[in-house]
């Protein structure tokens, strides 16, 4: 097995993967939508509320839509990750994964090439919204679109991971629904994606834990700091262990003898 | 040659904005103190100045300090290098607001309580005459032209337009409620004055002393309650003038050619005075409630950053 079937595989299933977003032009601009409904709509309305308190990374006051862009990027990412796990189960039901499993490359790096491909997608997805948030006069540091690359990259590998894993779980397309109510607004919701922490201490102290530990408020804030040029160590830390946690789990589910496929009665195609 | 010319000139460029010198005075009016902001934005100091200082001016050559020390009665005089107190003028009861003559030989100071504003002989440290006015005088401002003197009273919502030579009022007018703030434009003929209640700023022309404009701010998203103009300035072109709007945390930018507004910067809370830097690239806030000012570059529009300096911080100096 040489470097070169690997690459094939890679290029091959980001290829798909690119194309299926191109072609699916509803899913792009569904992708957009959301976060810019909650940009335009949600934020909106809280812009009387006089500035948020001055906090790293940030070194004068803002405005609350300032605030949230770091979370609606975390955002993006995290359905792009869901729905890449529902591409997973759909490619189950339909049977092309049976294709890609009969490869004789690992299955691991199968998975991880997945991955990657659909981090590219929501990266893409990140750029064009930070496009459309600078005309609404949203402008971190040009210097924060570059040091922000990598955060987006290792925050998309981590929740396209926890999709992974998730898709593993899941027999069928119908349970979207269920992800989204028990993964997407539980992880959303507790979150430093529309508040930050002391204002969640403010409120209730249990919250407050649950967001501090909650691995996308880790990945929102590394794209927070990297956004305005900073490494926040402790998030991209919390994040990167966080990818080794759910990547690790997937790959032992989406194992035929011992994971999840098991369970669910034989290999799930 | 060009090049040489252009890299020579980028060197200078460079060095100036490396060399950014300025020192930034803040008065802070409950900690009875005096902060001092670099270049950097970095709080270097805060010193002890007397019991409630408020407004603070530096002289036009910046060897002195003067800040008005309400609870003392007093102007004190401080030398800006060593900020020791080498003098003190006497102001009458409650100085709050005062302007220096453009020679930087008289100053004025309004005083509430009495209605009245005090001229007071700087190198001879005494008051040297009292000018009637309205009711509660706040803003005063001398034209750099040294013509006019203008005090505005807060209640008889009242320019006042003085002859600054003979000390005479020329001429009254009306205004929006309120009139909080005067300054004149470099070239002396026009004055902008904000008024407080009404959320509004008035441009008028010196000579005729007509009102040319009103300007309304609103901030979108806030009741127009929240909405208080007080200090004003208008930049060396007249291309900008630069409005804090108190509890709207918010400075207005306005087009000082078409008196359109261009922009509000968010700001801290309850933004009450401005001043600028000496090459006027960048403009200081004092934001009372949040205790910090904000650091404002004009050139990109921006706001940089926000620093804390103490409680109630009040008036701003900056010394180049």
């Amino acid at each position: 097995m040489s470097i070169v079937h690997y690459w094939r595989a890679l290029s091959g299933i980001a290829g798909r993967e690119l194309l299926r977003f191109l072609y699916q032009r509803e899913r792009f601009v569904s992708a957009l939508v959301r976060p810019l409904v909650w940009l335009f709509v949600f934020a909106a309305g809280f812009r009387a509320a006089l500035g948020v308190a001055i906090m790293p990374p940030y070194e004068t006051y803002i405005l609350y839509e300032v605030y949230i862009t770091p979370g609606l990027l975390g955002m993006i990412q995290l359905f792009n990750g869901m729905q890449s796990s529902l591409s997973m189960v759909y490619d189950r039901e339909m049977g092309s994964m049976r294709i890609l499993m009969v490869s004789p490359l690992p299955r691991w790096f199968l998975l991880c090439a997945k991955l990657l491909a659909g981090t590219l997608v929501s990266i893409l997805q990140a750029y064009v919204f930070l496009a459309i948030a600078w005309a609404y006069e949203i402008q971190p540091p040009w210097q924060g679109y570059f040091y922000v690359a990598p955060a987006l990259l290792l925050s998309g590998m981590m929740l396209g991971a926890l999709g992974l894993l998730l898709s593993t779980f899941i027999r069928q397309l119908e349970n979207f629904a269920g992800v989204m109510n028990f993964v997407i607004f539980p992880l959303f919701f507790m979150s430093t994606a529309l508040y930050p922490l002391w204002k969640i201490k403010e409120s209730s102290e249990i919250l407050y834990t649950l967001a501090q530990y909650n691995p996308f408020s880790q990945a929102v804030e590394a794209i927070r700091f990297a956004l305005y040029q900073q490494w926040n160590w402790t998030a991209l830390a919390a994040t990167a262990a966080s990818f080794l946690l759910f990547i690790g789990a997937a790959i032992l589910g989406y194992n035929p003898s011992k994971g999840m496929m098991v369970k669910k009665g034989g290999g799930g195609d | 040659m060009q090049y040489v010319r252009i890299a020579a000139l980028g060197c200078v460029l460079w060095a100036a904005g490396a060399s950014r010198a300025e020192t930034v005075f803040v008065s802070l009016e409950k900690d009875n103190a005096l902060a001092v902001v670099n270049a950097e934005g970095k709080l270097v100091n805060t010193v002890p100045v007397g019991r409630r200082p408020r407004g603070v001016a530096l002289s036009p050559d910046a060897k002195f300090l003067y800040v008005a020390v309400s609870d003392e009665n007093t102007i004190k005089i401080l030398d800006s290098e060593s900020l020791r107190e080498v003098g003190t003028l006497p102001s009458g009861p409650d100085p709050e607001t005062f302007a220096l003559s453009p020679d930087g030989k008289r100053l004025y100071v309004s005083n509430e309580d009495d209605s009245e504003v005090t001229v007071l002989d700087v190198a001879a440290k005494k008051a040297v005459q009292s000018i009637k006015v309205g009711v509660e005088p706040e803003g005063v401002a001398a034209s750099p032209d040294g013509r006019w003197l203008v005090s505005a009273s807060e209640t008889t919502n009242m320019l006042h337009f003085i002859d600054a030579a003979s000390g005479q009022i020329v001429e009254n007018v009306l205004v929006d409620p309120r009139p909080r703030a005067v300054a004149f434009t470099a070239d002396s003929r026009q004055l902008w004055a904000t008024s407080e209640m009404a959320g509004t700023v008035t441009v008028l022309d010196a000579e005729t002393r007509q009102i040319l404009h009103s300007v309304k701010l609103t901030v979108p998203g806030l009741t127009s309650d929240m909405v208080q103009p007080v200090g004003v300035l208008v930049d060396a072109q007249r291309r900008y003038a630069y409005v804090a709007l108190g509890p709207a945390n918010r400075v207005a930018v306005i087009d000082a050619q078409n008196y359109k507004v261009e922009q509000y910067w968010l700001v801290g809370q309850r933004v009450w005075n401005l001043a600028f830097s000496p090459d006027q690239s960048r403009l200081y806030t004092t934001n009372g409630v949040s205790n910090d000012i904000s650091i404002i570059d004009l050139k990109d529009h921006k706001v940089l950053k926000s620093v804390a300096v103490g409680r109630l911080p009040w008036g701003v100096a900056v010394k180049p």
